[in-house]
């Protein structure tokens, strides 16, 4: 067996009273595309916010590649190639595609510390490429994010994780709020997930979406993982009932 | 055509410059050719740095999103303490040291609270507003102190030479505004700014220092307009504690006027300077063209209303041609 690319062990989280995550224990193997779901306040986002470095357990420890990690920011997490796409976007709506590429990562000509001129013409040509690599077609580099549609917008959001060599992309929720033609494109990005080395966490209200993406299936419930097994031995039906 | 059109209408900026050149034309020929008069461009250039100065400060503090009503108090409070330092003895390049870190510790008590309460800027740096005008005032002892007439004034406020049009607050002036719009535009901290304001929680996740960012930005804004105030004081000759009051608003209106969005975001150093420009050009025009000058604030009223509707409707306009394009 290979070493767990993420490893939760005994996870805990009190939000002020309330017991978000009981003792939450999670395997991910590389290249799996694992579905998250469960019902508002089951503690899905409770455990991405601390798998994407937002958040710290209370108790409980986080391995990565076999090794104990503290996440203290989300740039800790995306250091160890975790990096999370959030459901509000977390693209710039008035920045050119190209400069929300490299947001915090921004390649540098010249330098003082961590401060300095950023190299723009590599920006944008590697930006053509990212978003080439995820075969998405967009015209230019310098077009405003906010002139593209939700789901090519997600589909950006991607093609930074992948241009990053992110191993472990999680998606929060990437498909609320999207238009059906739109959810297919993204439910299709995470599809090519596994094509592309990636492992993927994907969270979802909707079934059908994380039936049609995912290779297993982990419901939440109250705080804890209440069901885990292989898209192939369970049907909707039987987490409908479950949750 | 349509991509020339489409990148014009996405820098609201030139549309401020085109209307700045369709008023010199106007006032130009309403003043008699007064206004171009070399006499006349050489009174409104003393002002000019002053203005664009906290303009810029107020600009880059807008793109990332917060908000600085204080300016017009710091503007006033920066060159009265230096006056008083001056006053006991302090050499002036102490004085002038300590009086920009004044301002930027002003800077850093706007952010700080902004940030660590979590209230609106506005709410803020209004309160800051009436205590540093408060300030100056008290520690100006009531009246104006005299400046000692020895201050290096060839290096701030004297005509760059004898008889020359501008002075070297121009200077200071072009430096800064060169050196902002390159941090803004071609830096990697610029970028964050506008990540900032344009979507702070995006920002964040992105493993930003959002609250830091926001909080260099409040100092740089209070920085500039502590600067600016001390270069007004130094071509009058006397440390007025009433300097500055109601630049806050029109350093707002200049950026605004500019192209600068209120939620964030958006703008530019050289839309900020622009919006001055047409603020001084209106000003002077307006007087010179023997017009009441309680028009003054009428004018830049309805030019900050209608440079919004009109940023706005250029947006939009702009988001069209895109959509045609794609077909």
């Amino acid at each position: 067996m290979t070493t767990p690319i993420i490893e939760c062990r005994n996870l805990q989280k009190w939000y002020s009273g309330v017991h978000a995550l009981k003792n939450v224990s999670l395997t991910i193997h590389p290249g799996e595309t694992v579905g998250l779901v469960g019902d508002n306040g089951a503690g899905k986002s409770t455990l991405i916010k601390i798998l994407s470095g937002v958040h710290h357990q209370d108790a409980g420890e986080i391995l990565i590649e076999g090794r104990e990690v503290h996440f203290r920011s989300p740039k800790d997490a995306m250091h160890h190639g975790l990096e999370t796409i959030y459901q509000y976007n977390s693209m710039v709506p008035t920045m050119s595609i190209a400069r929300n590429l490299f947001i915090g990562r921004e390649p540098l000509k010249w330098k003082i510390g961590s401060f300095g001129l950023m190299d723009q013409k590599r920006m944008r040509q590697e930006s053509v490429q990212a978003i080439a690599d995820v075969d998405l077609h967009l015209r230019s580099p310098d077009a405003l994010v906010g002139e593209l549609s939700g789901g090519q917008r997600q589909g950006v959001a991607i093609a930074r994780a992948m241009h990053f060599k992110s191993k472990v992309l999680i998606l929060d929720e990437p498909t609320n709020h999207l238009s059906v033609k739109e959810t297919n494109k993204v439910i299709g990005f995470v599809r090519g997930l596994k094509a592309q080395g990636l492992t993927g966490i994907f969270i979802s209200h909707n079934m059908q979406h994380v039936f049609q993406s995912c290779d297993r299936i982990v419901a939440m419930a109250r705080g804890e993982i209440v069901f885990d097994r292989p898209t192939t031995e369970t049907s909707i039906d039987e987490v409908h009932d479950l949750l | 055509m349509k991509r020339f059109l489409k990148i014009y209408l996405d820098k609201p900026e030139l549309a401020g410059l085109a209307l700045l050149v369709i008023l010199i034309a106007v006032f130009q020929i309403k003043s008699n050719g007064i206004l171009l008069s070399v006499e006349n461009i050489r009174g409104v250039m003393g002002l000019l740095p002053e203005m664009a100065l906290v303009a810029i400060g107020v600009t880059i503090l807008m793109i990332c999103g917060e908000f600085d009503l204080s300016v017009g108090s710091v503007f006033a409070l920066m060159p009265m303490s230096i006056a008083v330092m001056l006053n006991g003895g302090v050499p002036f390049p102490v004085a002038l040291l300590l009086g920009l870190a004044l301002c930027a510790l002003i800077g850093f008590i706007n952010g700080y609270i902004t940030l660590q309460f979590a209230i609106p800027s506005f709410i803020t740096t209004l309160g800051m507003l009436f205590i540093a005008r408060s300030l100056t005032i008290v520690i100006s002892g009531g009246f104006p102190p005299l400046l000692p007439d020895n201050l290096p004034t060839w290096l701030f406020t004297d005509y760059i030479w004898q008889g020359s049009i501008l002075r070297m607050s121009f200077v200071w002036f072009v430096v800064i505004a060169v050196l902002a719009g390159a941090f803004l535009s071609l830096t990697n901290f610029g970028n964050w700014i506008r990540a900032t304001g344009g979507f702070n929680e995006a920002a964040a996740s992105m493993g930003i220092p959002v609250k830091r960012v926001k909080i260099v930005c409040f100092m740089l804004c209070s920085m500039l307009a502590g600067f600016a105030g001390l270069l007004q004081v130094l071509r009058l000759g006397s440390p007025l504690p009433s300097i500055g009051e109601g630049l806050e608003l029109q350093a707002v209106a200049a950026a605004v006027i500019g192209g600068t969005a209120l939620a964030g975001g958006i703008g530019t150093v050289f839309g900020a300077i622009i919006g001055t420009l047409l603020i001084r050009t209106i000003d002077n025009g307006l007087v010179l063209s023997r017009v009441d000058a309680n028009w003054f604030k009428f004018a830049i009223g309805l030019l900050t209303m209608f440079a919004v509707i009109a940023n706005a409707w250029m947006a939009k306009m702009s988001r069209k041609i895109k959509v045609e394009a794609h077909k």
